[in-house]
């Protein structure tokens, strides 16, 4: 699934940063928010929820343009180990931005809460109301959510080595704009 | 992608600070978000923890209202609700409705006579797939007028220091009022003699979009009869329970929904202070409860009565205990989901 150009494509830069700042987001407000007593905490589920099914409409868009375009390959250069890493986390967080919004609406169904997004704009239940589920689930949804931040930061980390310590092109795939001299 | 080859260069520190400091920081926002950093913060868990007896919780229940029973029955609305709200379940009409009655203690087997405020949580749904639920109580107002205020009274009435109340009551002279009502209004050996009140205030939005501060009541249509606590003790510890569910199979039992329009002024963030009696009402409809069940196996057992899910028409307003009660009756939910083994149900297969 690689492709010859050197740079994925700009639709799916553009999705990449969009996504970026929506799951970023996402997770801070879902820290947040379960933290708070607050009137904030009702202005933070209200975001929440739309913002993730946003973040499911847009991954799988992405995952369509991922199928479509592939992705450029990596450095040839590269340690085999660190290739199966970048592989490997490339899978676990497309995983986690599919699974996490459908645990959501699936733990909000199992708990018998209306789903909503916006005004009168509710979604259906995707689950019959069921304790022992939304107790899975609810689990599953909390501890997800701090793997997932602990993948990101894993993420920014490897692509800052790739970019300060390596300078090996990998962060010019995904730049918004191109930083250095290579030409595409 | 045009490889240069790769020239072993001499080992950088700098690069190496650079990634630790991103991951660190961005870490160390994480942590203060979720509270972690923050020992004082009011959070949900303290709370909730704040509402335990000295034993800890009832495993399996609710942690607060712990004692209750489910009902279901309708809403019959007149359609005068639709001056004030766009809701539909304003517009005349009948709207299913699963209920549940308690009381606010944190013991489901505490005696009846023991708990001086009985409770209502209700939901109620209509047509166009919106949900009202609401979750009231038979005292006239909150005891509190902040969420931090009533966190401070379930600390002092918890504390040891036999002072403790004294200063909480110094500090927070709007808790005599609530005193004064639990010391002198009368008792009732029934749940259907009670009027539930929302307490907190509510915006309705109307079909121009207008919003108006409001609070609501179900007024009972039975004649309250007052009884000594101590007369309701030898009734036995859970006959409230029973008699609501004698009453209600020999007839089903109805309640007004009152709708108190606030005028301008009038102290829509403080659910500790009652608004003027002379303000505008309107008699919304008639709640009908036609069939109770144990709340063991009943229709109510797994509903969060979080006051704000709301249908579009009705909003929260500057009151901060909406947002508190349904980040705390959430974690109450959370934990006593998980708790099932606790409190079995005894039709075991048919719900699970």
């Amino acid at each position: 699934m690689t492709t010859a150009r050197t740079r994925f494509t700009a639709p799916q830069r553009l999705l990449h940063w969009l996504m970026a700042i929506c799951i970023l987001s996402m997770l801070f407000i879902g820290v947040g928010m379960v933290s708070t007593v607050t009137p904030k905490y009702l202005t933070l589920v209200q975001i929440h929820k739309p913002l993730g099914i946003a973040i499911l409409v847009l991954v799988l868009i992405r995952l369509t343009l991922r199928l479509i375009y592939g992705a450029p390959a990596l450095p040839a250069g590269l340690p085999e180990p660190i290739k199966l890493a970048a592989h490997l986390s490339q899978v676990i967080l497309y995983a986690l931005m599919i699974a996490m919004p459908i645990i959501g609406w699936a733990m909000l169904s199992a708990a018998a809460y209306p789903v909503v997004l916006f005004g009168g704009v509710h979604l259906p239940p995707i689950l019959p109301v069921n304790p022992g589920l939304h107790t899975l689930l609810w689990h599953a949804h909390y501890y997800l959510a701090f793997a997932f931040f602990a993948v990101i930061l894993m993420h920014v980390a490897a692509i800052l080595f790739h970019k300060l310590v390596r300078n090996d092109g990998v962060f010019e795939t995904m730049a918004p704009v191109l930083t250095h001299d290579r030409s595409e | 992608m045009d490889q240069s080859p790769l020239i072993p260069k001499p080992f950088r520190l700098g690069p190496f600070v650079v990634i630790a400091a991103v991951v660190g920081i961005a870490a160390v926002a994480f942590a203060y978000t979720a509270g972690w950093l923050s020992p004082h913060r009011l959070t949900p868990k303290k709370l909730v923890a704040g509402l335990a007896p000295p034993g800890g919780p009832a495993l399996g229940h609710r942690r607060n209202h712990a004692k209750g029973i489910c009902f279901t029955g309708t809403l019959n609305a007149n359609g005068d609700g639709s001056t004030l709200s766009k809701a539909q379940v304003f517009v005349r009409g009948q709207y299913p409705v699963v209920g549940r009655f308690n009381l606010a203690t944190a013991d489901p087997n505490a005696a009846d006579a023991m708990v001086r405020v009985r409770g209502l949580g209700i939901s109620i749904t209509t047509p166009d797939g919106q949900e009202w639920r609401s979750a009231m109580i038979d005292a006239p107002i909150f005891p509190a007028s902040t969420p931090k205020d009533f966190y401070g009274l379930l600390t002092a009435s918890a504390s040891k220091d036999p002072d403790a109340m004294k200063e909480f009551i110094a500090g927070h002279p709007g808790f005599l009022t609530f005193l004064g009502w639990a010391k002198s209004a009368p008792w009732t050996s029934s749940y259907a003699e009670e009027r539930y009140n929302s307490l907190d205030s509510f915006l309705f939005v109307d079909q121009s979009g207008a919003k108006h501060p409001i609070r609501w009541s179900l007024i009972p249509a039975a004649q309250p009869v007052p009884i000594a606590p101590g007369d309701l003790a030898k009734r036995g510890p859970d006959y409230l329970e029973q008699e609501i569910t004698q009453r209600v199979s020999a007839s089903p039992q109805r309640w007004t929904l009152v709708i108190t329009v606030a005028n301008p002024g009038d102290p829509t963030a403080d659910p500790n202070k009652a608004w003027p009696a002379d303000r505008r009402t309107i008699n919304a409809g008639t709640l009908i409860v036609q069939q109770i069940e144990p709340e063991r196996d009943g229709p109510c057992r797994d509903i969060n009565f979080d006051p704000t899910v709301l249908p579009s028409g009705i909003t929260t307003s500057d009151d901060p205990f909406p947002a508190a009660r349904s980040a705390a009756y959430s974690r109450s939910y959370n934990s006593r989901t998980a708790e099932s083994s606790y409190y079995p149900r005894t039709d075991a297969g048919a719900k699970q």
